[in-house]
């Protein structure tokens, strides 16, 4: 062998050098910058989109006018034009809702025999799944996400999550050995605005499976596909007031979690909000999930797959223009690897188009609202002042609508407000770190604790690290990863309770021995 | 394991589940209207049309180089092929067809498909394609030496190998259906540059799998990770399975996004497959007449 080597690496010196000249002359022919090739305008087709001028409120499975007669405008994020009149609900409108709700439970619901609710509840996720691109086309119009993502990922997992609570549905028992699962009557569900559909179908699905009735309020800048969705679930013949859908402000939420009528709250949404909930429903015999904020720890050790792990960076961060509560948004990367991770991190964000969420090509599409805008914008300042290194590729943003680049925070330390508070926007934190136990330490240090993801090629490594890691999700060599059969929730100020999975029946059943 | 050469990087461990949903992302790109046809005529324009059969005579390459300057005389503005792709034995003949048309000849060699034969054979067959007149050589590389481990092996016979290329641009086929893992794949790509390829390239078209896009990224990514270390420009030629001109997109969208547009030409980038340029044809011939045809419309040499 060593003959070999020695044989070969003379000559190979040699030659490296001609290769060099030679292919450094043609370099220069070849410059490297120029955009000779762009992907062409591919927008998606709203022409199968059938959308009203005014929703109103879904009681007693009927479309009724709000109480307060009231009616307010949602936009479209990318371009700022009004899409659709929306009713704005109140304390009354919530009375009605809760009472249909309970009414539906006690006369047909709460007797219907689990293999009968599961026939609903598979005929909602199979229309789900023929509606599919109406369903998408407008979850991007009213969210500004990326079309990508509401047809290849909102919408698909929605029906999934559908398709797997139904399957529950009349195997309760099983789920529950030695116990006797009972449902709890009426949910009051409030859901956010990042995974509109998403969210309802991770509320909706295991309280129906479960055999409880449901009052659900959308957030106020999303609500066309619940609303979508409330057409389809009477499509669906599901019986009156097994499902009430019913939009407005927070007042509206407000009086959903204080109504003495419901016997459950479900919440997705920030921190604040879950412990005024936690606050409003103390003393009362309300069941409780909240699911919180988060400021995730992602960790890059030297033996990961870089190339990959770029990628995981990428979807971590910029899934969704960052509006995701479990967004790897403190990047960790070991030491001796950060230049190259970052080097190529920074190669990968040239390649993002941002823009247009209805064109195909789109990665990042555009921020929910302007309140939200005004937050990240409020936040990048921040970390200016802070005096992280700011890092954005040069990219185009369209005139109109709420756009922030893709945005990196260098050099930043667990000190720094970027890295202690949630953005909920396209900015991640790097920072670097030298060993294991320091790396855990820092992902700990913080009140959330809803995801974390960890990249290494190492298996023992990742089992050492997720049993010490204080997150209700983590991901290992991968990010940002749903299923329906999977548990997600959080840890300290990131909510309590799970979704999804076996785990996720457990907040709407009390069971008995 | 046995050592690496000595200017062999240690790359990262790949993951393959993270290369394939990569990939999936790069084919949900969209690719329509004046990108389409662009990117069309360039992949037209990186093709080495390929016949590497037993069966090959002087009349089958005699019409295969008739073919590649001709491609469809009834469309417009239709490229030429990058290059015709023969054995050996077949170099002159095409060499003589093709004349001054600029399309390159390229010579399969090194005991080729297999690899199996020793150095001394190997240079000669080498030889005798660049002294026949060949353009560029696409050499095997030793596939059981490699499994067992002997990188040094590998490195060696491709260094003597490029040495013998003179001038002819070297292309080196890992054959990453033969080496089971993407970790393989980026390792020989690796020994590949730095031993001297001028281009790297999947496979022979004799195993399957041949070109997928999983191990093009990967290769593509060993190449810019040595550009960025050294500068120095590399070459990647997927060959075998690229059939459709979707796929071929498909290809070109992965490297526009791996290595950018500075690889986008046949210099630095080519398509070694042999039913490819119809199906482009029938796409650029639908955008032009507004019409699929019929397949006997376009030439099957």
């Amino acid at each position: 062998m060593a003959i070999a080597k020695k044989k070969v690496t003379k000559p190979i010196a040699k030659k490296s050098v001609v290769t060099t000249k030679k292919v450094s002359a043609q370099k220069t022919e070849n410059p490297s910058s120029d955009d000779f090739w762009k992907y062409a305008p591919a927008p998606e087709s709203k022409d199968h989109v059938t959308l009203k001028e005014k929703y109103d409120l879904y009681i007693g499975g009927k479309f009724v006018k709000p109480n307060s007669g009231k009616y307010y405008e949602t936009i479209n994020p990318a371009s700022g034009e009004v899409i659709a009149k929306i009713a704005d609900g109140n304390e009354k409108d919530i009375h009605l809702a809760v009472t249909a709700a309970r009414k539906a439970y006690d006369q047909h619901w709460g007797k219907l025999p689990g293999k009968e609710r599961a026939k609903y509840i598979f005929r909602i996720a199979r229309m789900m799944q023929e509606r599919a691109r109406e369903f998408a086309v407008i979850e991007t119009m009213n969210g500004g996400k990326p079309i990508r993502e509401s047809r290849d990922i909102d919408i698909p997992l929605a029906a999934n999550h559908f398709f797997y609570y139904a399957g529950w549905a009349d195997k309760l028992d099983y789920a529950f050995p030695n116990a006797k699962p009972k449902s709890l009557g009426v949910a009051g569900q409030i859901i956010p605005w990042n995974f509109p559909l998403l969210m309802a179908a991770w509320k909706l699905a295991p309280a129906l499976a479960t055999g409880n009735t449901v009052v659900l309020k959308p957030a106020e800048s999303t609500p066309l596909t619940a609303l979508k969705l409330a057409e389809l679930i009477h499509d669906a013949g599901v019986p009156e007031g097994v499902v009430n859908i019913v939009t407005g402000f927070g007042p509206a939420g407000a009086s959903l979690v204080n109504h003495p009528g419901i016997d459950k709250i479900a919440f997705t949404g920030s921190t604040p909000v879950g412990k005024y909930i936690q606050k409003a429903i103390a003393g009362t015999p309300k069941k409780a999930t909240l699911e919180l904020g988060g400021k995730a720890a992602h960790i890059i050790f030297d033996d990961a797959p870089i190339d990959q792990a770029v990628e995981g960076i990428v979807n971590g961060i910029f899934f969704n223009q960052g509006h995701v509560c479990c967004a790897g948004s403190r990047l960790f990367i070991q030491e001796n690897v950060a230049e190259l991770v970052i080097r190529k991190l920074k190669q990968r964000m040239k390649t993002l188009i941002v823009g247009d969420p209805m064109d195909k090509n789109t990665d990042i599409g555009a921020i929910n609202s302007k309140e939200q805008m005004d937050k990240i914008n409020q936040y990048i300042k921040i970390g200016i002042k802070e005096g992280a290194e700011i890092y954005q590729p040069e990219c185009a943003l369209p005139a109109k609508g709420f756009f922030c680049k893709p945005t990196l925070f260098l050099h930043t330390s667990q000190s720094h407000r970027i890295v202690q508070e949630e953005i909920f926007g396209p900015v991640l934190a790097v920072q670097t770190f030298r060993t294991l136990e320091e790396v855990i330490e820092k992902a700990n240090n913080i009140p959330y604790g809803l995801s974390a993801g960890v990249w290494t090629d190492k298996g023992s490594k990742i089992f050492n690290l997720t049993t010490q890691l204080r997150a209700g999700v983590v991901w290992a060599n991968t990010y940002n990863k749903f299923d329906p059969a999977s548990p997600f929730g959080g840890y300290k100020e990131s909510g309590f309770g799970r979704e999804g999975g076996l785990h996720g029946l457990y907040p709407y059943v009390s069971l008995q021995s | 394991m046995l050592p690496l050469p000595p200017n062999v990087h240690h790359a990262s461990p790949i993951d393959q589940v993270g290369v394939e949903e990569r990939v999936a992302r790069f084919n949900t790109r969209s690719i329509k209207k004046e990108s389409k046809m662009q990117g069309l005529k360039m992949a037209l324009n990186m093709i080495d049309l390929t016949t590497l059969e037993g069966k090959d005579t002087v009349g089958k390459v005699q019409q295969l180089c008739y073919k590649a300057q001709h491609l469809a005389d009834h469309l417009l503005d239709v490229p030429k092929v990058a290059a015709i792709c023969v054995y050996p034995n077949h170099v002159k003949t095409a060499k003589k067809h093709l004349g001054n048309s600029g399309i390159k000849v390229a010579s399969v060699a090194t005991a080729f498909p297999s690899g199996n034969s020793n150095r001394r054979i190997k240079l000669l067959d080498t030889k005798m394609a660049v002294d026949h007149g060949a353009d560029e050589v696409d050499m095997v590389i030793s596939r059981g030496e490699f499994l067992q481990g002997n990188y040094n092996f590998v490195y060696d016979e491709i260094a003597a190998i490029k040495e013998a290329c003179g001038m002819a641009r070297l292309k080196v086929i890992l054959e990453t259906g033969e080496l089971s893992t993407l970790d393989h794949v980026r390792l020989a790509s690796d020994i590949a540059i730095a031993a001297g390829a001028d281009f790297i390239k999947t496979s022979t078209g004799k195993i399957q799998p041949a070109a997928t896009m999983p191990v093009t990224l990967v290769m593509l990514q060993a190449i810019k990770d040595h550009f960025d270390r050294t500068g120095i420009m590399i070459g990647m030629k997927p060959a075998g399975g690229i059939s459709t001109a979707k796929i071929a997109l498909q290809y070109l969208v992965m490297l526009y996004e791996t290595l950018g547009t500075a690889w986008m030409n046949n210099h630095w980038f080519r398509f070694g497959a042999s039913s490819l340029a119809n199906d482009i044809l029938m796409q650029i011939g639908k955008e032009q007449t507004g019409a699929y045809y019929s397949s006997d419309y376009l030439s099957k040499d």
